[in-house]
């Protein structure tokens, strides 16, 4: 062990990387999963999560308390252009309710998503120079619903509500009377062009998290399987450095990760349309990082589980958190600060974080520096920490 | 060079947390013998064999191999030996070929020198025409032989055989021991097996030591060993009674002669005993407990008997319970031997 020499270290890791891959490219249902287990996250999380562009046709019940003012209705007009409005969007189904009460019950019975309601003094506020009120009524039990519906609401109203304050107006003989009403006229505009969907933010992600678990969790769970089968007694007893049994699973794990990352990147491109803006070089480099930054955690939880259910178990424990907390399916800005805190120990964060920036808004080295420093920070602490405590585990 | 040691083994002992599973054992192995580690299951057999081919370190004491200290030169040793675990050490998706391949490759043996090797051995144990086909495919026997032959890709000068007869069919078992001895006596390679199977270390060994809780009982050669029993003053008598009944065992059992009293089933006995008037005694008292003799004979004393005398329990009380791991994933599946 001693007297050999990093060649023959290398030589040996890449006879049992070899095996290790013959072995995957010979295991028909693996190599499917292999495909089909990142599509399926693509697929789901990319169509399942809500965004406002992509609401429409939500059930909205109507209540017209209103009791009118000397004849005059003007909660009549109020719908037909809540109608006008709908017929070219088609965000919402409505539907006529006789009461709250009714919505209430719709709501529950899940006939409703949620429902606006007119008070019997909406005439007569508007008449006598106030605000009309109008009342969205919102299902709790579903907060990102409510939410959409709030805000698909609440831009509706807003521009009916521009279009009659530009009416009255309009005797002051001004020039452009939207500019009298609104003063601000407020446009959003990327940083790169086009317009970026929900796909173009968890590719990265799911990209950066799929070759990193495959060195965090497939490591340990591909080590503890040679274990309890017995062929690591086989490695064991040759003449060996240990380094290189940990170093050939790392290079076959990584090669299968990369394999997986790539499959994604084919399919975001080209079945999801995600553009990439920065250099494909680039990426790819991150990804290397991104494995080289676990492959001490990858290490040091391979040291510590005997078998491969133990393994197992630990793989899901741990991907969960890592899945939620590092931003890949949601911004870490949503969470509350204490999340937030924990989000920032991870380096997933910190790898989808760069190579978000790099797909998504075109980044160079100079921009991610940061993410940069950090990834190679965490890896090469934790490899200081993993290497002794893996060489005491294989001379138990 | 006929006596001189090949492996010395000093104050050997390994424990876990609290359970001492070898405890403080001696012994030498000369060149070129076949030795036995006989014992039942968790005896501490495989622990020491583990210790010995540097799979797990001593927690106290020493062992030398080829002068080689296992912990001290591991890599040394391992060059020096192989081992043919209980579990099978292969890969079931890597051909016959390709598994000899790469756990060869581990050893330095030069390229050219590999290829002719790999090629010797699958014809050594005839798997030569299946050389090519996925090692999941085959059936336990040729299984079997491809773990032994594995063990041997670096020409071990020991080799050490846990369990190697485990779960294989009788035929299977004639052939390993048959395959073992050839290696032994061609080779010169001294071997060292591990077995709860009384047959296997009787036909094979040329020394055993009996090992129990962790500690060797009894070393010295089948004959001897024997003979510790079949003295002048012990002897076994196999008897069988019709009416006996499990009163009749106890009182046998409390007789002072009696060193041991096995059941065989249940009419027939199985009694070690010494002393000039063991005999009398034992036939007086089937007689007073109203016993019927049928038959009595005065048996040679098996292995078995001797672990018995020793131990003062049957080797089988405790290897029954294991269950033979190795044919878990692919045993008893249909073959598609191409």
């Amino acid at each position: 062990m001693r007297h050999m020499g990093a060649k023959t270290l290398l030589s040996h890791s890449f006879r049992i990387a070899w095996k290790d891959l013959t072995e995957l490219f010979r295991n028909r249902l693996g190599l499917v999963l292999l495909i089909v287990m990142p599509l399926f996250m693509m697929v789901m999380v990319g169509f399942i999560y809500p965004s406002n562009g992509t609401v429409n046709n939500l059930q909205v019940g109507l209540v017209n308390d209103d009791s009118g003012f000397n004849n005059l209705n003007a909660s009549q007009s109020f719908i037909m252009g809540l109608q006008a409005i709908n017929n070219q969007t088609h965000m919402l189904i409505l539907s006529n309710v006789s009461s709250v009460a009714d919505i209430r019950d719709m709501v529950q019975r899940g006939d409703l998503e949620g429902g606006i309601v007119i008070p019997s003094n909406f005439s007569a506020s508007m008449m006598a120079g106030q605000q009309g009120t109008l009342i969205i009524v919102s299902d709790e039990s579903n907060p990102q619903i409510s939410a959409t519906i709030q805000g698909v609401l609440k831009t509706v109203f807003d521009g009916m509500g521009t279009a009659i304050a530009q009416q009255k107006v309009a005797p002051l003989n001004a020039t452009n009377t939207l500019a009298v009403v609104k003063p601000f006229n407020v446009q959003t505009q990327g940083i790169v062009s086009g317009t970026p969907s929900y796909f173009d933010f968890i590719a990265p992600g799911i990209m950066a998290m799929t070759v990193m678990m495959s060195v965090m969790t497939g490591l340990p769970v591909a080590i503890s399987q040679e274990k309890e089968v017995g062929t690591m007694d086989g490695m064991m007893v040759a003449p060996i450095n240990r380094l290189s049994i940990i170093l050939g699973k790392t290079l076959g794990q990584t090669a299968r990760g990369l394999i997986q990352g790539i499959i994604i990147l084919i399919l975001a491109v080209g079945l999801f349309g995600v553009a990439i803006q920065g250099s494909i070089l680039l990426v790819f480099a991150l990804l290397l990082l991104g494995v080289f930054s676990f492959v001490g955690l990858g290490i040091v939880i391979t040291s510590f589980t005997k078998d491969q259910e133990t393994a197992q178990m630990l793989m899901m424990t741990l991907m969960f958190p890592m899945m939620f907390l590092s931003g890949v399916f949601f911004p870490i800005q949503q969470m509350p600060w204490y999340m937030q805190d924990i989000s920032k120990i991870l380096p997933l964060t910190y790898a989808s974080d760069a190579l978000r920036k790099v797909m998504v808004l075109g980044a160079g080295i100079p921009q991610i520096s940061t993410d940069l420093i950090v990834l190679v920070v965490f890896g090469v602490v934790m490899i200081a920490i993993a290497v002794p405590v893996f060489r005491r585990m294989m001379t138990r | 060079m006929a006596n001189a040691s090949i492996i010395e083994v000093k104050n050997l002992t390994k424990t876990f947390n609290k359970f001492t599973a070898v405890d403080d054992i001696s012994f030498d192995v000369k060149k070129g013998e076949i030795f036995g580690l006989l014992g039942p299951n968790g005896a501490g057999k495989s622990t020491i064999l583990r210790m010995l081919s540097t799979l797990a370190r001593p927690t106290k004491g020493t062992a030398t191999i080829g002068g080689y200290d296992i912990v001290k030169a591991d890599t040394e040793v391992r060059t020096l030996i192989g081992i043919v675990s209980e579990k099978m050490i292969m890969y079931n998706r890597l051909t016959a070929k390709e598994n000899l391949w790469f756990f060869g490759s581990l050893f330095n043996i030069p390229k050219d020198v590999l290829t002719k090797r790999v090629d010797e051995l699958l014809e050594l144990v005839q798997l030569t025409q299946w050389k090519n086909a996925q090692v999941g495919t085959f059936s336990t026997g040729m299984r079997q032989r491809m773990n032994v032959v594995r063990a041997l890709l670096n020409m071990p000068q020991v080799l050490f055989l846990d369990e190697p007869t485990l779960g294989l069919d009788p035929q299977s078992s004639v052939e390993i021991r048959e395959f073992i001895r050839k290696l032994n006596r061609e080779n010169g390679a001294t071997v060292v097996i591990t077995t709860h199977m009384m047959v296997d270390a009787d036909l094979l060994c040329d020394r055993i030591a009996i090992i129990d809780h962790g500690k060797i009982v009894a070393l010295d050669t089948s004959a001897n060993l024997k003979k510790m029993i079949s003295g002048a003053d012990t002897t076994i008598i196999k008897l069988d009674i019709p009416n006996l009944s499990s009163v009749l065992v106890e009182k046998l059992r409390a007789l002072k002669c009696a060193d041991a009293v096995t059941q065989e089933n249940s009419t027939s006995l199985k009694i070690l005993v010494h002393g000039d008037e063991a005999f009398d005694s034992v036939i007086d008292a089937i007689r007073v407990n109203g016993g019927k003799i049928s038959s009595m004979e005065n048996l040679q004393p098996s292995l078995e008997d001797v672990f018995l005398h020793i131990t003062g329990h049957q080797v089988r009380d405790s290897a029954d319970q294991k269950i033979p791991m190795a044919h878990r994933h692919f045993g008893e599946a249909p073959r598609r031997v191409r």
